[in-house]
């Protein structure tokens, strides 16, 4: 199961790293990232895959929303069918 | 990989356009609950209900948690109480609308549907009965709507049952009266009732339907008003496009959240019930879509054209994202739910009449409307039959969820709290319908061709 990672705040250093360290220690694989700044604001959007994960869905996505709010970030975790479904036919 | 926009608007839309999921609705059959002892059925319908619906709504909430989209409600219907009931002996069956009551209370759901009746062709003595439980029913519980099917295309209008209705309807106001009359709040007359509706308070599971099945009602007027924002000016065609895109999105959402909440649960997905339902909150009002499309207010003239185009795109675009549609199905337009409609009744440019022509093109009906506390009982039946004759004639369902809010006059607001919001007490047109109403007997069924 795929799901999509939405992280959105004031750029600093440290970002992807943290994030992607948080996803690691939950053994959630990175399969692809795109992010850009703008205005000074990061944005990031990853597409991950958590058949793996060492938390239940949900659980995950409290733990990153709490991560997110350490860092002054908004971090947000979807399963990635809900956009498949409004975007693809 | 997914384009980085199409995720934001996604989001955009559930933060700031109100979209949601606006109900997923257990529908369980009580076939199986009859008995001619009314403390056993009560046990029994407990029991079904308690057992089917126990992981409603935590189901609802870890689909909302993962897919990080709100479902606003989730809801039971079951099968009309007045054929469960039809065998018990007891005079009236409002130990039977408690039972409903605690039943939901455990489940955690905020409104059970289906302490129902179907008697548009004539009503049995469990159907009488279950009518008048009514009024006492909806006073001593909180969360059971419901509903009266006094006619139907193929078979008239029942004008007993709809000068009973009035009289209902009253009565349920008085013993409401504390809280302005909610109780008719829950009460919803229709012509054309179906048996899948997903939404309150007309939801009921109906014979026809299998032993339990989950029906999900979409929202999201939010989202078309705000992508009508974009085509300003422009010919109706662009916007009925716009309107079909953007219904074509909202009901991909219902119909994945439908279909992975039937897989959890383990029962049939039965329907996505494509409509556009308001709320009360500001931005996610059916009202300022008409507005939006070049009507100064909601309720002027054209407003029943742009009614019109919008029910229709919604279909069309809805109808292709979903392998199974019901239900309703079409734009609400209940005036105390929305911010728009409140505002156009309070300034005086939305009556009951242009109301009543607006439901001849969308669902469903003269619904959330509160009228004077002294509006009669045979008007209020009359306002039904007018409202009946329309679904009977254009073969669509209609309905009547009114409030003749006690002691209240034309201009005073009926606070119902909630999703119900608040309503602006509109008038009605004070000549009599007294010796129409007392004829009684049935209107016969329309023809079906020669339309015109």
């Amino acid at each position: 199961m795929k799901a999509i990672v939405t992280v959105v705040g004031q750029d600093r250093v440290g970002i992807i790293a943290g994030v992607c360290t948080a996803l690691a220690k939950f053994n959630v694989n990175v399969l692809d990232i795109r992010q850009t700044v703008m205005q000074g604001y990061f944005t990031m959007m990853m597409v991950t895959e958590v058949s793996m994960c060492n938390l239940p869905l949900g659980d995950l996505i409290t733990k990153m929303d709490e991560i997110g709010k350490e860092m002054g970030l908004s971090i947000r975790v979807q399963r990635e069918d809900i956009f498949e479904a409004m975007h693809r036919i | 990989m997914l384009n980085q926009n199409d995720i934001l608007q996604t989001q955009d839309m559930i933060d700031k356009r109100h979209l949601d999921i606006r109900t997923i609705t257990m529908g369980i059959s009580l076939m199986d609950c009859c008995d001619p002892d009314l403390s056993v059925c009560c046990a029994k319908i407990y029991k079904k209900i308690t057992t089917c619906a126990k992981d409603l709504v935590k189901v609802g909430e870890d689909i909302e948690k993962e897919f990080g989209i709100p479902i606003v409600n989730k809801r039971i219907s079951v099968t009309p109480i007045s054929i469960v009931a039809g065998a018990c002996q007891a005079d009236s069956y409002v130990e039977i609308a408690k039972t409903l009551d605690a039943a939901a209370e455990v489940c955690g759901v905020n409104f059970i549907g289906g302490f129902s009746a179907l008697v548009q062709k004539g009503a049995t003595t469990g159907d009488w009965k279950l009518i008048r439980s009514i009024p006492e029913a909806m006073a001593a519980t909180e969360r059971v709507c419901a509903s009266v099917n006094v006619g139907s295309t193929k078979a008239g209008i029942n004008m007993d049952a709809v000068a009973e209705m009035g009289r209902i309807i009253k009565k349920t106001a008085e013993l409401t009266a504390d809280n302005d009359g909610l109780g008719c709040a829950k009460v919803v007359v229709f012509a054309n009732a179906v048996e899948d509706n997903p939404f309150m308070a007309g939801a009921f599971h109906g014979v026809g339907e299998p032993e339990c099945v989950l029906n999900v009602g979409v929202s999201g007027p939010g989202v078309v008003y705000h992508a009508l924002q974009s085509v300003k000016g422009q010919p109706f065609d662009v916007v009925a496009e716009t309107i079909k895109k953007t219904a074509f999105q909202i009901t991909r959402m219902g119909q994945l959240v439908g279909m992975e909440a039937s897989r959890r649960l383990g029962i049939p997905f039965g329907i996505v019930d494509l409509s556009l339902a308001p709320t009360p909150a500001v931005g996610d009002s059916v009202a300022r879509i008409l507005e939006e499309m070049g009507l100064e207010v909601c309720g002027t003239h054209g407003t029943t054209a742009a009614l019109a185009l919008l029910n229709d795109a919604v279909k069309k675009g809805g109808v292709m994202a979903s392998n199974h549609v019901g239900g309703l199905s079409g734009a609400f337009i209940p005036v105390s739910e929305d911010e728009g409609m409140i505002a156009a009744a309070e300034s005086g440019d939305l009556f009951l009449d242009k109301l009543e022509a607006m439901t001849c093109v969308c669902s469903v009906g003269l619904d959330m409307i509160a009228v004077p506390g002294d509006t009669s009982a045979s008007t209020i039946s009359a306002i039904i039959a007018d409202e009946a004759a329309i679904g009977m004639v254009n073969s669509k369902t209609t309905a009547v969820r009114i409030i003749p809010a006690p002691n209240k006059v034309v201009g005073d607001r009926v606070e119902m709290g909630g999703l119900l919001g608040s309503a602006p007490v509109m008038p009605v047109h004070d000549k009599s319908s007294d010796q129409f109403v007392a004829r009684g007997g049935r209107i016969p069924a329309p023809l079906q061709s020669l339309k015109n």
